[in-house]
């Protein structure tokens, strides 16, 4: 860099060898700076009022008249070379100067603090929704009812005979007194009663709940658990419809390639009645048949409770329990895990199953 | 069910190789689900074989037991051994060790050979014992796994055996049958035997079934026999307890005689222990035939034998030695002594067969199912007998299985029959169905031709007639087939021997639907919203305590919450229904808190229930026939009601702490925010009170109501009482709401609102009022006061202390004001404030700072 002393000598305006020397050293000292600070330095002394190049502008002033043209033309065009160096390196220091503040700013973003709680549903409860959305879209309904329930409800409509094998065989929980003859449903069954006793045939509805069965809590059993039962009414169902059913609900839940087995099985409410299996592929230990559910065609006796004529009509029924469900498709090994609400069980699933 | 296969091959084809793997899957296709195998060389290998004792030296040990060195010949004298292995002696004969002392020489006992596997994964080796080298065992029923009898060896004779040596003793003692284990649905009764399994296994198969009752050679008809009188003065359902009672007496029996091993085994295969050689034979005869019978001693009877309803007061004491009050509806096996056993449930001690037993009185009866569960389930006796009584057994069977009793008490235990027998009762009157021509195959979906359906109906006993006027078959249902009553029995038969995987897949289409009910969809936005703003979903018990009820399902402490208790609970501490659901997120709270999760925010969403006024109805309809309305009603009434409620509780943090962030304590204000956010999402406006619920903290409980005054819910930080006693971290909070009181106060129809594009007019205020005045009155009374320009208005500041007089404090609002046709002037939103501040002075003294 130059220093400008003063008393140094001012460059006569009119000598182009002079001018251009101060540019030179002008732009050399531009280009040299290497901060905007320096290049604050650099602009005082090459372009402030006691820089050369200012003094000799200055100098044009006490020029004869006809030399001031060229004089001014000279510096003009000196003082423009500098200026746009200038400019053009303070853009470059500018830009240098932003780019390190970027860079100073860097965080460690796998430092990151997790400031919002993540919620989670509970597994059972998205399943129930996904399975009730599943039959929606087939034009079912969902319909509900209570989980205390009277016992006729429960057991008489749906053709348990008093004193038949079949209604202990459910483990019931009965409420107090006995004489009001209140129970904990044992299955969600009585929606299905209800639904024929409240809407009109033909009938499309799918009942989700909660159910009941005086098991103590162990790895394959819970005293509550969750159901979903279907029940169709209509002219002219036959079992071809309970399995054409069934086939599309399983290939919507399990994929195209699910495959269901039907195997008879007793149930008070159907006649015929059939065990469910699914073909489970991606099974723990191998592919095989899994016991979903049971199913069958409603028996007369159930439509009669109801106050619909048999021969008029016939319907299908079907039910599923949802742990169960849950437990082979998404491999949960012990049904305590679904019981006890470790957060991390739920948390684990998120908002999805 | 559990099925020896030696003894199905005896009435069906099963293939010689066939294991019972391959039975149960055979069997699966018919409706009998499988439960397990019972395979004894599952854990038993041999070589297993006779031996006989040649030489036994007692041997006092040092510590004072005396063991005996046995010379044991397990090949017959001058033959060679053919087996070979590590310690195995080529001459024959055994040196082995016994502890036992049961036996002596001679004695042919079981010999477990080296290379021999016993249960328990027990591996016979030749060892060095007691200073002599012991290449074998000679083994007792308990290490062969197939007896408790651990007193001493199995000595062959005892058995009524005397092989010869070397014989392969696991064929001899039945060791390489199995049995398999088949679940059979409650309407098949005849299925508890082997004759209904081997019937069932010709079906699957489609081979050839032998009916085990056609070998038996009964007589016609029996009588002069000991005298039964069937006397039942109170049928239940108008049905006699007793209708058919066979006996027949078999006189000269030696009751000691000990039952052959291939009894045993089948037994012990079927799940039942040898006891006797009569009662053997008895247990034997019901699981081939599934007739429930039984042996008296005909010496200890008196009188005739008389079938009857217990008298007030009446008591017997049963097999097992135990005295049981007897009921007036209890069917009573009866002699001039009194009760010789409840019928078809247990027999009575005095009349039992003994060791000195000569003479017996064989029983094949025929109950009614009713009379016989109700007798088992009050005396909780469940036994072999009542299972298949219960279910119902082949009326026609009874003299059959009698006889064949007879039989085997002549054959094995040396008696005579007597000639006369006892056969008395009515049979019931066949069941005839109608089977409409199409009715099977509109039911299942397959046109069935002719012959399929009269060939399964055939196959399965019926008597099939086809009725040529009306097209429909006449159908007699076999006598064994108590199910079989209706048009739709008759069509699952059909599809079940055709094979229900011959079904076809046809969708039915429903009618267009509705989708999701409001409620349902408020539901599922509630939980979802929940889950959003970051609480976890739980699902607890609603089985809860009587102090859990009275805490927090009621808000005024003392008060009893009338709630619904259990006859019959997993555990009597938790022996009622909740009437909130916050105990049970306490519980889950504790749970994840002992397991090292203390920052928590849990919710659910499940049902309460609230019993108020009728409870249930005294009696319910029959069923088969709708019932009136005014039962329906009734019906309908009784339940109680059970509202959805959603709880929240939040412990701890709320959020867990990291590098650069510092976790916040949930408090009170967050149990009340996120009850609005329900409301919020609900479109509810929740008024807020200052509450009061023994479950909450006195000073910092928000009562939650609805517009209408309907109180819904409260929030805010639990009682610090009741967190210590339930071991919950201090400043817990927890709000609860009806949820399903809110779904109902959602509006039908939100109408819009005009939005105003003039400029906004901001306003503040403080204004200084008593401490007890709550800051929700005060800006309840500002925006009553501003009138209609006011757009909102919020509390933004609380103060107390230096400056503000001792029991007041300073509420800092900011009031928002706009027109909807002009731009404010200033003086206009100061006016507007001005009339604000005078409604909030004049209602509560307010003053502005």
């Amino acid at each position: 860099m130059t220093d400008t002393l003063p008393g140094a000598a001012i460059p006569n305006p009119l000598d182009e060898a002079a001018i251009t020397a101060a540019v030179e050293d002008a732009v050399a000292a531009i280009a040299a700076a290497s901060s905007l600070e320096e290049l604050k330095a650099v602009r005082l002394a090459h372009t402030g009022e006691k820089s050369p190049l200012s003094l000799a502008n200055r100098e044009i002033g006490s020029l004869p008249k006809e030399q001031k043209a060229a004089a001014g033309k000279l510096m003009g065009s000196s003082r423009g070379r500098v200026n746009q160096a200038l400019a053009a390196r303070t853009a470059v220091l500018e830009a240098e100067n932003d780019a390190r503040i970027l860079v100073e700013e860097t965080v460690d973003v796998t430092a990151a603090p997790r400031r919002r709680r993540a919620g989670a549903r509970h597994p059972l409860s998205t399943l129930q929704d996904r399975v009730a959305d599943i039959f929606v879209g087939m034009g079912w309904e969902i319909a509900e009812g209570p989980e205390v329930e009277s016992e006729w409800f429960n057991f008489d409509a749906l053709n348990f005979k008093p004193d038949h094998p079949a209604r202990e065989m459910q483990d019931t929980f009965f409420v107090e007194p006995p004489e009001a003859h209140l129970l904990m449903r044992t299955h969600t069954s009585p929606v299905q009663v209800r639904s024929m006793l409240e809407r009109e045939v033909p009938i499309y509805v799918l009942c989700p709940g909660k159910v009941f069965r005086t098991d103590e809590l162990d790895a394959t059993h819970t005293p509550v658990f969750h159901q979903f039962e279907g029940l169709a009414i209509d002219k002219k169902l036959s079992m071809a419809d309970l399995r054409g059913t069934l086939e599309h609900f399983a290939r919507q839940m399990f994929g195209d390639e699910a495959q269901i087995r039907l195997r008879p099985n007793y149930f008070p409410f159907t006649e015929p009645s059939a065990e469910l299996d699914i073909w489970h592929p991606g099974a723990k230990g191998g592919p095989r048949w899994i016991e979903w559910g049971g199913c069958g065609m409603v028996n007369p006796n159930v439509l009669r409770a109801a106050g619909i004529d048999p021969d008029e009509y016939s319907g299908f029924a079907f039910g599923m329990g949802i742990e169960r469900t849950l437990m082979f498709r998404n491999e949960v090994g012990d049904m305590r895990d679904m019981i006890e609400g470790d957060v991390r069980f739920s948390e684990h699933f998120g908002m999805e199953i | 069910m559990r099925i020896p296969l030696s003894w199905l091959r005896e009435f069906a084809q099963v293939p010689a190789d066939a294991t019972a793997e391959d039975v149960m899957a055979e069997l699966v296709k018919v409706g009998f689900e499988e439960e397990a195998v019972h395979r004894p060389t599952d854990e038993l290998k041999g070589p297993i074989v006779v031996g006989q004792v040649l030489s036994l030296v007692k041997e006092p040990q040092s510590n004072g037991k005396t063991i005996n060195w046995c010379q044991v010949r397990v090949v017959p004298e001058g033959q060679e051994q053919t087996l070979t292995g590590k310690g195995i002696d080529p001459s024959g004969v055994q040196g082995i060790i016994c502890g036992a002392h049961n036996f002596v020489e001679g004695d042919k006992v079981v010999v477990t050979l080296p290379g021999a596997v016993l249960p328990g994964d027990f591996h016979i080796s030749a060892r060095k014992t007691y200073g002599h080298l012991s290449a074998g065992m000679i083994a007792s029923v308990r290490e062969l796994g197939i007896g408790e009898d651990h007193d001493g060896i199995l000595v062959l004779s005892r058995i009524g055996l005397d092989p010869e040596i070397g014989t392969d003793a696991m064929t001899l003692l039945g060791l390489y049958d199995e049995a398999a284990e088949i679940n059979v649905t409650p309407d098949r009764g005849y299925a508890f035997s082997i004759r209904g399994v081997a019937r069932e296994y010709a079906h699957a198969t489609g081979t050839v079934f032998t009916d085990p009752a056609a070998k038996v050679n009964a007589p016609a008809a029996l009588s002069g026999g000991y005298g039964v009188k069937l006397n039942d003065d109170a049928p239940i359902y108008g049905k006699p307890g007793c209708d058919r009672f066979v006996a027949r007496t078999v006189r000269g029996v030696d009751a000691t005689r000990p039952t052959p091993p291939w009894m045993v085994s089948r037994l012990r295969l079927a799940g039942i222990r040898s006891i006797s050689l009569p009662v053997d034979i008895s247990n034997y005869v019901m699981l081939e035939l599934g007739q429930p019978n039984h042996c008296y001693d005909l010496d200890k009877l008196s009188g005739d034998i008389v079938v009857r309803r217990a008298v007030a007061g009446e008591k017997i004491t049963t097999l097992d030695d135990k005295v049981r009050a007897l009921d007036v509806e209890d069917l009573l096996i009866t002699d001039d002594s009194g009760a010789i056993g409840i019928a078809g449930v247990m027999g009575g001690a005095n009349t039992e067969v003994s060791d000195s037993t000569t003479n017996i009185l064989v029983e094949a009866a025929h109950f009614d199912e009713v009379s016989i569960g109700r007798s088992r389930r009050r005396h909780k006796l469940p036994s072999e007998a009542s299972k298949r009584f219960e279910r119902g057994v082949d009326w026609q069977v009874a003299n059959v299985a009698a006889q064949r009793v007879v039989d085997l008490l002549v054959e094995l235990a040396g008696g005579t029959a007597d000639e006369a027998g006892t056969d008395v009762g009515t049979a019931p009157d066949a069941v005839t169905i109608e089977l409409p021509a199409g009715y099977a195959a509109s039911r299942i979906g397959i046109d069935f031709t002719e012959e399929q359906i009269t060939g399964s109906l055939k196959d399965l006993g019926a008597i099939v007639l086809k009725d040529e006027v009306g097209g429909s078959y006449v159908v007699t249902a076999p006598s064994w087939r108590n199910d079989l009553e209706t048009k739709e029995d008759l069509s699952e038969e059909i599809a079940r021997l055709f094979g229900y995987d011959n079904i076809p897949a046809t969708l039915p289409v429903a009618p267009p639907g509705r989708g999701l009910t409001r409620t349902q969809q408020q539901k599922r936005r509630v939980v979802q919203a929940l889950a959003d703003a970051g609480l976890t979903e739980v699902l607890s018990y609603p089985f809860v305590s009587k102090s859990a009820n009275d805490t927090f399902g009621v808000a005024e402490e003392g008060a009893a919450r009338t709630a619904l208790k259990l006859a019959n609970p997993i555990s009597e501490e938790h022996g009622y229904l909740r009437t909130s659901v916050l105990p049970g997120l306490i519980e889950v709270a504790r749970r994840n808190h002992s397991r090292g999760f203390r920052d928590l925010a849990l919710f659910e969403a499940g049902s309460v229930f609230l019993p108020d006024g009728q409870l249930g109805t005294a009696s319910i309809p029959p069923l088969g026939v709708k019932p009136s309305d005014e039962v329906l009603d009734g019906l309908y009434d009784g339940v109680p009601d059970q509202p959805l409620h959603i709880a929240a509780v939040l412990t701890g943090h709320d959020s867990p702490a990291a590098a650069a962030h510092t976790p916040r304590a949930w408090d009170w204000a967050d149990a009340l925010d996120i009850a609005r956010l329900v409301g919020d999402v609900l479109g509810v406006e929740l008024v807020v009170r200052q509450g009061s619920h023994q479950a909450f903290h006195p000073g910092r409980a928000a009562q939650l109501a609805l517009r209408s005054g309907d109180v819904v819910g409260y929030a805010g930080e639990l009682h610090p009482k009741l967190l210590a006693a339930h071991d919950m971290p201090a400043r817990s909070v927890a709000l609860e709401l009806n949820a399903d009181a809110l779904f109902d106060a959602a509006p039908d129809v939100i109408v819009a609102k005009h939005i105003s594009g003039f400029p906004v007019a901001t306003q503040d205020v403080a204004l200084v009022v008593p401490q007890d005045v709550p800051a929700d009155a005060v800006l309840a009374a500002l925006r009553e006061g501003a009138g209609e320009l006011l757009e909102d208005v919020a509390l933004f500041d609380v103060y107390a202390g230096q400056g503000i007089e001792d029991g007041k404090k300073s509420l800092a609002f900011g009031l928002r004001f706009r027109a909807t046709d002009r731009t404010l002037t200033a003086d206009e939103a100061s006016e507007a404030r001005e009339a604000a501040v005078a409604v909030a002075a004049e209602r509560f003294g307010a003053v502005q700072r």
